[in-house]
């Protein structure tokens, strides 16, 4: 970077060390750094997109076709319904999961903590289909737990091709995504509030409960946001976990494109799913917006 | 209902305390009375076990060893939130997902008091602080004065019968300070609560506090007044850390009741002796230093030490010197306005009496960096 001549000036003169048309050309300039980005998002995002928008209305004749075909049929609504369901579950099952996670996450010590966030990126490192592999093995009817549950004389469960079994392996697939934005909001959050709500009269429980969850808040939608959305359009997970009754968007998709090479049809689900996601969006944002700043760490 | 904010102060106790963090001693062995009412700052450099007190009496830490009384009972194992204090933090702590207004409320809601009752509670607070016109902004919205305005409006709100206050005002600049160190004295005046307040400024110890408990090193090495404090130090770092000085030291002889020093080859001597056999010094407070020309009659009775000026500094209000002397010591003296004139490289005569003098135990941890 160049100096910038108004470091160190009292403060009356800084602010008037830089012509502004120096900050234009940066500006300018730094728009140059975006460019890379940009060009693979239209390539790879926006052009596929717009083609599959496109073919839905199209293919095989111009019209809304494929979208009525889309809602008249029992099953495709179905199936729309449970890929919300399992995302709701998966959203849930996380967070439930990921909070006391993340939490334990800025309590612990240096050493503990590293710990802790290796459990995290570790999945990270490995390829899905590895894990969900490791899943099958798992939850399969003659798998390990339902070898434990035998073995100490209860009854079986069944796990595998059930929607309870999707969400599980969802579930520890996306768990990540979910730790690492309450996680950063947490580690944002000054304790000492604590410590005055204490004084102040509240109960540990209370001051917690009061002062420290609403400052997490932030980093709780953002990774529902995130988990739910990822949950939408998952595919191997479920498709490697779930069976018949447990079909999702992603995989009828997958059958009228590859399978039955139908690609208006296909386009329209990608289109119904990519509408309801922003309609969702769009109700979650105002909950998303505060007028505080959680994170602001005083003195 | 609508009586003014006023509470019986509680009185605080500590005997024999000690504060240990494994190996460290955070705090040695203090007594220290608080008085019902009284307005008790804890002063000392970083490190020297004034925070630590606070925290013990807050409920933050535990004591290790010792006895905490506050208003005649035991706190000992109570948690802070039953302990009913008020407490100012240095970084004023206010809840930023919560109005000003509900900041202030949180106390009162936690002690099951609501609707118009706690309306007006909240509102006689913040009038209090001059902030009722700020109830529905956020923390984020309001400067650091502001803010810490509304930390002590909701640390009162529920008139707590004891106010801790740690370094309140340590974020602020200088103006802002003074102005609230103010506001700070009259509030105190008004409730009758107790407050006890740590900094290590001396100068703001002096400006608020009914007395002052020094502390160094994880003891308390006096408790006094300012004036006592300024007037009669009892170890020589109080008597640095309060206020100006200069500190004399040299060859001493003891003869009778007088102490007599040689500093280069001049003698000044000091009524009185130290008990025990610790080496002496001498203290001196820069107002109570005349500059003379040398050769200039002398008064009978006086010390003189000859030097050059140093530096000279005009204040309006008077003149502050350095002379630095024949060992090399640097003496503070302030003339008052009307005294001679002098321009640095002046030969002069610093004089004293001997009744201005302090004589105190030499001590190597006094000589810490004082600011």
């Amino acid at each position: 970077m160049t100096a910038t001549p108004d470091q160190g000036l009292p403060t009356g003169l800084a602010g008037a060390g830089q012509p502004a048309f120096l900050s234009r050309f940066r500006l300018r300039g730094a728009v140059w750094l975006a460019v890379p980005a940009v060009l693979v998002l239209l390539v790879a995002l926006a052009y596929p997109l717009a083609i599959v928008v496109l073919r839905s209305f199209t293919d095989p004749a111009p019209g809304l076709d494929n979208y009525v075909w889309f809602f008249q049929s029992a099953v495709n609504r179905a199936v729309l319904q449970r890929t919300f369901v399992v995302a709701a579950w998966v959203t849930v099952v996380s967070l439930i999961c990921a909070y006391p996670y993340a939490y334990a996450m800025t309590i612990v010590g240096k050493n503990l903590r590293l710990a802790l966030i290796l459990c995290v990126l570790v999945p990270f490192w490995l390829s899905g289909v590895v894990r969900t592999l490791a899943w099958v093995i798992l939850l399969q009817d003659s798998g390990v737990i339902n070898s434990f549950l035998r073995g100490v004389g209860l009854p079986p469960v069944k796990l595998i091709r059930t929607l309870p079994g999707v969400v599980i392996g969802m579930t520890q697939v996306l768990l990540p995504f979910m730790i690492l934005p309450i996680y950063t909001v947490m580690k944002g959050i000054d304790t000492r509030l604590l410590q005055a709500a204490r004084s102040l009269g509240a109960k540990p429980w209370r001051a917690f409960v009061q002062i420290y969850m609403p400052l997490s808040l932030p980093g709780v939608y953002a990774g529902c946001i995130i988990v739910f959305i990822l949950s939408l359009g998952f595919y191997i997970t479920p498709a490697l976990l779930g069976g018949p009754r447990s079909i999702l968007l992603s995989s009828l998709v997958q059958n009228q494109v590859l399978s039955l090479l139908n690609w208006g049809r296909g386009g329209a689900m990608g289109v119904v799913l990519l509408v309801a996601t922003f309609v969702l969006l769009a109700i979650a944002a105002p909950l998303m917006r505060q007028k505080h700043s959680a994170t602001r760490r005083e003195a | 209902m609508n009586a003014p904010l006023r509470s019986a102060g509680a009185a605080i106790e500590i005997r024999k305390a000690s504060k240990r963090y494994g190996a460290f001693v955070a705090l040695n062995d203090i007594d220290l009375s608080i008085r019902p009412g009284e307005f008790m700052t804890l002063l000392g450099p970083s490190g020297s076990g004034k925070t630590t007190t606070l925290n013990l009496i807050a409920g933050f830490t535990d004591i290790s060893s010792g006895t905490l009384e506050i208003g005649g009972k035991s706190v000992t194992g109570l948690p802070s939130h039953k302990r009913n204090i008020g407490v100012v933090f240095q970084h004023y702590a206010l809840f930023p997902h919560m109005t000003v207004g509900k900041n202030v409320a949180y106390p009162l809601t936690l002690r099951g008091i609501n609707g118009d009752d706690r309306e007006k509670r909240v509102k006689r607070a913040l009038d209090m602080v001059k902030m009722a016109d700020f109830a529905h902004r956020y923390p984020n919205e309001l400067s650091g004065g502001q803010q810490q305005r509304v930390a002590l409006a909701r640390a009162l709100v529920f008139d707590p019968p004891l106010l801790l206050m740690d370094e309140p005002l340590g974020a602020l600049d200088k103006k802002l300070r003074e102005w609230l160190q103010l506001e700070i004295k009259r509030i105190h005046r008004e409730l009758g609560t107790t407050f006890v307040y740590v900094t290590h400024d001396q100068e703001e110890a002096l400006v608020l506090s009914d007395r002052i408990a020094v502390f160094n090193g994880g003891r308390i090495e006096q408790i006094g007044t300012g004036r006592e404090l300024y007037d009669n130090p009892a170890t020589l770092f109080v008597g640095r850390f309060i206020g100006e000085s200069t500190v004399l030291r040299g060859a001493v002889e003891v003869s009778g009741d007088k102490t007599v020093m040689t500093i280069a080859d001049e003698k000044v001597v000091a009524h009185g002796r130290l008990a025990g056999g610790a080496r002496p010094v001498i203290l001196l407070r820069p107002e109570r230093v005349a500059l003379k020309r040398p050769g200039a009659e002398p008064v009978s009775g006086e010390n003189r030490l000859s030097g050059t000026v140093a530096e000279a500094i005009y204040l309006g209000s008077g003149s502050k010197y350095e002379v630095r002397l024949k060992d090399s010591t640097i003496a503070i003296v302030r003339s008052p306005l009307g005294a001679a004139d002098f321009a640095i490289g002046d030969a002069v005569d610093v004089a004293f009496m001997p009744a201005d003098l302090t004589l105190l135990p030499d001590d190597a941890s006094a000589d810490v960096t004082l600011t």
